[in-house]
């Protein structure tokens, strides 16, 4: 199959960036999506040129690495599917295809395809987390927590973090992303001492960050790969006005200088 | 090199509770003077890390990815054990040692393994009180799986994804130490060296991947937890970024290595589709229990597998082991999957694959009985193949999978080199010739959670803390080598790129030190190694700069580590001049063709020590004795 490739270059962070056209032949069908960009690369070494920078690592759609936005579409054009789990075969031959970085300001591009999403981590830091320190715990089938709950939890942790949410959100927003941990976390009887506080460190730093905010296009749930549902976003609204009316203002504040 | 073990004098049992109440401790309030780093955020780093973090020690946590959660084990699937004995089928901390004991074929040490066992419940219960959501049955209990080499339920999961929610459980610890300032994080550096100064690990020398610049790092230990090696075969069900360079780089340090040549072909992956394949990935070995195993008797043979009529399929693995049929252990269902393929039997357009074939489990337990059991994994295979596997069969091959052999530690998981501490897939230490399933996760977090923590303040305790900083002239010169690899490596300017060395130097090494391995092929490959080195810092290829994020660089510095470390996993297993768990000598099977051990002459962990580029390195060895589970032929089939 050939190809022609219309790849955004961009040297660092400051370079304004532009696309780039390519030509590329003779890839098999049976070629991951980024396996053909491997074949790219290996061409423009060959010719002298400079790679084009792109995440990935697991390639096999769990390590959220992978983020490529192909002809307008976060991770392609197929329904629950990572970049990496994308093959060429989802193509037709003679295609052109555009690929483009996450486009976020939350997300500024390092080199090329590569951006940079410590933001997502900021979020988690801020309160995605039980606060539990390693050591002997209660035996867990003390807390019997019933299997739809958990599997409900796990519907929204099995989020991998790669940021497709954010990237097609017309306004930018995270609200899926932070949904899904606040979710998770919420739903098990273990997360509920946390339960108020957490959701509004979360949302505050996810504020503070620099992500839009939630107009319900959405759009995060037709490209998330995981498929997790903004059912998770109402859940967390829920809490969020909880919150306001349940906390004391600044008990994290209070509690920390102790 | 000193190769004491430090096995604690107690019977096995209460070992480990007698060498914690021996320990040497560092009290709460002089905690935070220490400074400890940690390279790698998977399993092993993340718990270890988060763990030291909440104990007050300040943590530098180092990983390659933009975010720790990215660590390769992210991707584990089937599940973790612990003996919770919560089936009442009569599981223990012994029956879990002696399985592991005996699944790594009697090649490792037994007083780890016994803690490793112990410690398993533990960690159950840390997931849980962290919050991950371990599958749960109708009354609220967890639930639990089997899995292969054991026969009691002691596999706990979540779905097919339990690395994943480890992973995030033991990131979350971290992020929650990030937040209160016990841990400084650095993403995206890579460790290049390991600076060690009066015999004593002091820091380590990173490169910024995003902006090259080479730094150094001190600390009063060094913790490194960077997981296996198994990409130097370039193909493997890894992701593509492990590799060997921080253990290996402590090597050339003198931190001894310990069993390279153990590592774990995982029989049902899914083959190479064409040249262009960049890593391979595992199916559940559990597709064993319905699918049938077969290749057409002809070779050649291009009718499409509905048209082969029972006549001309040939069912090796039921004719061969007509008791343990497409059952048998993995290594065995490996190596006989080579063999056949060797004999151009093998099916697909590389010839490398055989077909795992559904057509007869269908037709006897229906449609709806296999969706149950393997609607995920049918789905997960047409998505990567575009074959539909209610249709025809699947095709697999092995693939490189796991390593268990790593960096030599003693009882403390500390290396022959003091302050320096190796957890995880990157240390050598419990798993043997052989790793079972469900078992590596259980390892790193043991490691992760319970062990380091306590003995890291051990070791800390013997020392004052903050004694070397990076005004050491030892830290100007490591970083003085590192640039000046780095610089050689974007001077070369040569014709070759780094892609194709590495998938030449991963046929030899698969072709060679592989499933099977024999004398004359291992000389053949570590004369064929070296001419590769060559090639690569004479002729190898880089473009643009190395004061930018640079992926061919990141990828040529690793590679150039695996290129010397593939030929000690070479030596190691000439060395071995016997068959153990998943190190198949050809020279020395049984009549059933089953590994053929020589406990006499090998029954010690083999340990390197480099002596120079171009120098043969020294093997030392560590006797293992056996007495809580004396020797016995590994035997599957009664
Ligand atoms: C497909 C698959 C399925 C599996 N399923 C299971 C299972 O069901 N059960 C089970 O028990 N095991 C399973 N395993 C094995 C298990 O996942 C791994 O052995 C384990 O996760 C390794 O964890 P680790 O913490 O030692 O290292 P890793 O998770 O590999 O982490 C290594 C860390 O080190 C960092 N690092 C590496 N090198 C450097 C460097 N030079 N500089 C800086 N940082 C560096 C990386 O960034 C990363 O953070 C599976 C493995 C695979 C491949
Ligand atoms: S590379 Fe890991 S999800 Fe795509």
């Amino acid at each position: 199959m050939n190809f022609t490739l219309k790849v955004w270059r961009q040297d660092d962070a400051k370079d304004g960036g532009h696309l780039e056209k390519y030509q590329i032949e003779d890839i098999e069908p049976t070629c991951s999506f980024l396996e053909m960009m491997d074949i790219l690369n290996e061409q423009l070494t060959e010719q002298n040129h400079e790679p084009v920078a792109f995440d990935s690592d697991c390639r096999e759609g769990i390590c959220g690495m992978c983020s490529m936005v192909i002809n307008g579409q976060p991770h392609g054009p197929n329904d629950g599917t990572t970049t990496c789990q994308l093959y060429m075969r989802h193509f037709n031959d003679g295609d052109q295809i555009t690929i483009e970085p996450w486009r976020s300001v939350a997300f500024p591009v390092v080199r090329d395809l590569v951006v940079d999403r410590s933001a997502f981590d900021r979020i988690t830091q801020a309160g995605g987390y039980i606060n539990v320190h390693s050591g002997p715990k209660p035996d867990p089938n003390s807390v019997p927590i019933e299997p739809d709950i958990a599997e409900e939890a796990l519907d929204a942790a099995c989020c991998i973090g790669c940021g497709a949410c954010v990237a097609a959100c017309p306004n930018g927003a995270a609200m899926l992303y932070t949904s899904a941990k606040v979710a998770h976390l919420g739903l098990l009887p273990q997360g509920q001492p946390e339960r108020f506080e957490r959701v509004q460190n979360m949302v505050h730093q996810m504020e503070d960050e620099g992500f839009g905010s939630c107009r319900n296009y959405a759009e995060c749930e037709a490209a998330c790969p995981k498929e997790i549902s903004i059912k998770f976003i109402g859940k967390m609204n829920r809490d969020y006005l909880r919150s306001t009316l349940l906390l004391p203002v600044d008990r994290r504040g209070r509690m920390d200088s102790q | 090199m000193d190769l004491d073990p430090k096995i604690p004098e107690a019977p096995i049992e209460s070992m480990w509770d007698t060498h914690k109440e021996h320990m040497r401790l560092v009290g709460p309030r002089n905690r935070p003077n220490y400074k400890v780093i940690v390279v790698g955020t998977g399993l092993a780093g993340a718990s270890a890390a988060s763990s030291m973090a909440a104990m007050g020690y300040q943590v530098d946590a180092f990983c390659f990815q933009d975010s720790p959660r990215r660590a390769h084990s992210i991707a584990a699937q089937g599940g973790i054990n612990a003996s919770k004995d919560y089936r009442n089928d009569g599981d223990s901390t012994y029956r879990l040692f002696y399985d592991t004991q005996k699944g790594g074929d009697y090649r490792s040490r037994e007083a780890n393994v016994w803690r490793l066992a112990q410690l398993s419940t533990d960690i159950i219960d840390q997931a849980v009180a962290q919050g991950v959501p371990f599958a749960r049955e109708y009354g609220g209990m967890l639930a639990n799986r089997s899995f292969g080499g054991v026969l009691v339920e002691r596999t706990f999961y979540c779905r097919g994804e339990t690395g994943q929610q480890l992973l995030l459980g033991a990131c979350s610890a971290l992020a929650n130490q990030i937040h209160a300032g016990g841990v400084t994080l650095h993403a995206r550096k890579e460790l290049l060296d390991v600076v060690v100064i009066d015999d004593r690990a002091r820091g380590i020398v990173t490169r910024d991947l995003v902006t090259g610049a080479i730094e150094s790092h001190a600390a009063d230990a060094v913790v490194l937890a960077t997981g296996g090696y198994s990409n130097v075969y370039y193909l493997s069900t890894n992701a593509k970024g492990c590799n060997v360079t921080a253990t290996w780089r402590a090597h050339k340090r003198g931190a001894g290595f310990a069993n390279p040549c153990y590592n774990q072909i995982h029989p049902t992956c899914i083959p190479v589709a064409g040249e262009h394949q960049a890593k391979l990935t595992l199916m559940s070995e559990s597709l064993r229990n319905d699918g049938r195993i077969w290749v057409p008797r002809k070779p050649a043979d291009q009718r499409n597998p509905a048209d082969i009529p029972e006549a001309d399929r040939y069912y090796y693995l039921e004719e061969r082991y007509p008791r343990f049929g497409n059952l048998v252990p993995r290594d065995v269902a490996s190596r006989n999957a080579k063999e056949v393929c060797d004999e151009k039997l093998g099916v697909g357009p590389s010839g490398l694959g055989v077909y795992l074939d559904f057509r007869d489990a269908i037709q006897d337990k229906g449609k709806t009985v296999i969706g149950g059991r393997y609607e995920n994994l049918f789905t997960m295979y047409e998505k990567i193949t575009g074959d539909n596997p209610w249709q025809s069969p699947m095709r697999i091959f092995p693939a490189p999978h796991y390593t268990m052999g790593g960096l030599w530690v003693d009882y403390n998981l500390m290396s022959n080199l003091s302050g320096l501490f190796a957890i995880g897939e990157a240390n050598f230490s419990d798993h043997g010739a052989n790793r079972l399933g469900a078992s590596s996760m259980m390892q790193c977090l043991a490691d992760g959670y319970f062990i380091i923590p306590l003995t890291i303040g051990d070791y800390l305790s013997r020392y004052p803390y903050g004694d070397v900083d990076t005004s050491h002239p030892a830290f100007a010169d490591a970083e003085r080598e590192v640039k000046g690899r780095m610089d050689h490596l974007m001077s070369i300017q040569g014709s070759e790129t780094v892609e194709s060395l590495h998938r030449e130097l991963g046929r030899v090494m698969w072709d060679k030190c592989g499933i099977a391995r024999n004398a004359d092929g291992l000389q053949e490959a570590l004369k064929k190694i070296p001419e590769i080195r060559d090639r690569f810092w004479n002729d190898l290829r880089i473009t643009g700069s190395g004061q930018k994020l640079n992926q061919t660089l990141e990828h040529a510095g690793r590679l150039a580590d695996f290129l010397e470390f593939s030929e000690l996993m070479c030596r190691d297993a000439l060395a071995r001049d016997e068959s153990c768990g998943c190190h198949f000598r050809d020279e020395h099977q049984t009549e059933e063709g089953e590994a053929l051990r020589d406990d006499d002459n090998f029954s010690h962990v083999s340990v390197w020590e480099h002596q120079g580029t171009d120098k043969e390195p020294i093997m030392h060895k560590e006797p293992l004795s056996f007495e809580a589970l004396p020797l016995a032929q590994r035997n599957y089939k009664t």
